[in-house]
């Protein structure tokens, strides 16, 4: 096998964060987090750099750590859809950081700022990781270290509501990895494999022959159950609203847009490489995983409906957008896959941009996140205010938008699928869609009100830093909508090299 | 003894205690129980995964008197997945005692219910 030096970038991305993060447990928190930026950018150019050879080579591969050959080493293996993914999640990462960066400075203790960086190099790490990586268990112990740094990134801010948040967060996080690691074991027993591709192999031998049946049936249920409560799926989110609401911006923001959605990758991953969709498709684990997703696209939003706190609302949002990711993925057909990982990439770019605008526009109306002290929130700081506008217009799906466009595509993935599921996923898209006009346009109009009697606007510094990383997400936002064409085009071919 | 329970008898020790476990860690409103039963369903796992790489009669695979044949040796993947889990575990158990000795120190109580409430009432 001969490899060219671009080939190396997913090793070089996991180790980069690796390695920066032990420097920066080291160096002063005003450094660090340079660092952390930094890493991020120059991730994100190593992908880009992979995206644009993987287009050429056509065809994914596999990347043997320390050369020992397939049943012995361990591997990553790259593809378009991982390295396209990597590309945009890590560009969300840099865009958090700087925009979270003056806030994180003033709500974490001076002398603790260093190892929140270190936490986020982490996550950054487990990100890469879980994409790239081709070994079950290798994809366990990044499971872990993502709980680790995530819970340590939402008690960054020290106060009772965010340690209990965590301790929640801990409890929830560990119920889902306990089951993830013990159907891993399943796995083990069943099969003596721990690469992908020798499971696959094995598992579908198993099915053909019709042994096994129950155990396979268990091990389905487990990691959909498992990484289902670790990515805030409907019924397993008890743990969100508070982890995501009273954190920093940049933990929440990191939190919501790459951690969850890291688990929801992992979940394809194994069904589409481990389990193998035949089996996945005929122990009906992909219609649970439909209904699961179509009640919490309609719950999330009733919740955010009725929640008085401009982040928690947020917060709550991501519920329902979950659930339209797991809805796509319920669907069982390509089609459904592709429309949701591309409605996975656009809503980490949109709730990523909500949560640094809405501290941004907390600021503008003295630090109160009650809706009426927001009115004219979108004239005082305008930054603030066009992102948040841009982030909710893409959620409720404003053409042009990405969420619109994601709309677009489930609602096409679920006409070509037909039968139930076609009439549940328009019912629920309708629905959703109409409650998501009446929380976040009611709260981009008030941002435009003019502010109530005897409102003193209070004094606040803007940070220019955060302002530019505010632009950048309507950068992104707009990026993603406009450019779905060749991202779709890219997913799609990515998936086809999945297999 | 049936022979079913005396063929499988660790698998099934390893899934009550998982079982065991999980409700601990779910059930429990004290903080310190709850990290046990974390601790308990762990535990279980790694007895699963021991069981399946034992094969008996063997001896552990350290090449000590020059036989090199793997028919001598039981597997070896198991107890490193094993010794990766047990490290994961106890950073895992680390950071929940952490959390729970600020918990206590802020609220004076381990029942993560009454902490909830206390919580509620200190931003009132």
């Amino acid at each position: 096998m001969h490899l060219q030096f671009v080939q190396n970038v997913p090793f070089f991305s996991i180790m980069l964060c690796m390695v920066s993060g032990i420097v920066s447990a080291m160096l002063p928190g005003r450094v660090a987090k340079w660092i952390t930026a930094a890493l991020a950018a120059v991730v994100a150019a190593l992908n880009a750099w992979l995206t644009a050879f993987l287009m050429d080579y056509g065809q994914s591969y596999v990347y043997w750590m320390g050369h020992f050959p397939a049943p012995w080493g361990n591997e990553l293996r790259a593809g378009l859809l991982e390295a396209v993914l990597a590309v945009g999640f890590s560009l969300i990462m840099l865009l958090s950081v700087l925009g979270g960066m003056r806030k994180m400075g003033e709500q974490v203790d001076g002398k603790k700022l260093n190892i929140v960086c270190v936490m986020l190099d982490l996550v950054l790490a487990a990100m890469m990781s879980m994409l790239y990586t081709n070994d079950l268990f290798t994809a366990y112990v990044f499971i872990e270290i993502m709980t680790l740094a995530s819970c340590a990134l939402i008690m960054s801010r020290q106060n009772g509501r965010t340690l209990v948040s965590a301790m929640r967060y801990m409890i929830m996080s560990l119920l889902g990895s306990g089951m993830t690691l013990i159907a891993i074991t399943i796995t083990y027993n069943l099969t003596g494999h721990l690469l992908m591709e020798n499971i696959h192999e094995s598992l579908a031998q198993l099915h053909a022959s019709g042994e096994y049946t129950t155990p396979l049936t268990v091990i389905t249920g487990l990691f959909f159950v498992g990484l289902g409560i670790k990515s805030a799926l409907y019924p397993f989110h008890t743990w969100l609203p508070d982890a995501y609401g009273y954190s920093t911006p940049t933990a929440s923001a990191v939190l919501s847009s790459i951690v969850s959605k890291a688990y929801i990758f992992l979940l394809i991953k194994i069904f589409y490489r481990v389990l193998g969709m035949e089996l996945v498709r005929d122990n009906h684990a992909l219609n649970l995983l439909f209904l699961f997703g179509v009640v919490g696209m309609i719950m999330g939003s009733v919740d955010a409906i009725f929640s008085h706190d401009l982040r928690r609302m947020v917060a709550f949002s991501s519920v329902a957008q979950i659930g339209y990711i797991y809805a796509g993925l319920g669907l069982g057909t390509t089609a459904g896959f592709a429309a949701a990982i591309y409605h996975m990439l656009m809503h980490a770019c949109a709730k990523s941009a909500l949560f640094i605008s809405s501290s941004g526009l907390a600021d503008a109306s003295g630090d109160s996140k009650r809706f009426s002290d927001l009115r004219g929130a979108g004239f005082r700081y305008p930054a603030a205010g066009v992102c948040f506008t841009i982030g909710a217009m893409s959620l409720v799906g404003i053409p042009v938008l990405g969420g619109f466009i994601s709309k677009l595509f489930l609602s096409d993935a679920a006409i070509s699928r037909g039968g139930v599921h076609l009439w549940m996923m328009l019912l629920a898209l309708a629905l959703s869609t109409l409650l998501n006009v009446l929380y976040f346009m009611k709260t981009v109009v008030t941002l435009y009100r003019p502010p109530r009697d005897g409102f003193v606007a209070p004094q606040f510094q803007k940070s220019r830093l955060s302002a530019w990383a505010m632009w950048g997400f309507v950068a992104l936002n707009l990026l993603v909508g406009l450019m779905a064409h060749p991202i779709f085009g890219a997913i799609r071919t990515g998936l086809t090299m999945f297999d | 003894m049936p022979a079913i329970i005396q063929e499988h008898l660790e698998e099934i020790v390893a899934v009550l205690l998982f079982a065991i476990g999980f409700t601990t860690l779910l059930l429990q409103r004290n903080l310190i129980k709850k990290i046990i039963g974390f601790n308990i369903m762990d535990t279980a796992v790694y007895l699963l995964l021991t069981s399946v790489g034992y094969i008996e009669g063997r001896t552990a695979p350290i090449l000590t008197n020059g036989v090199t044949s793997a028919e001598y040796y039981t597997n070896p993947i198991p107890a490193g997945l094993v010794l990766t889990g047990i490290v994961v575990s106890v950073s895992v158990t680390a950071l929940m005692l952490a959390l729970t000795v600020r918990l206590y120190r802020r609220y004076h109580t381990l029942n993560i219910d009454r902490i909830t409430l206390l919580m509620k009432g200190e931003d009132n």
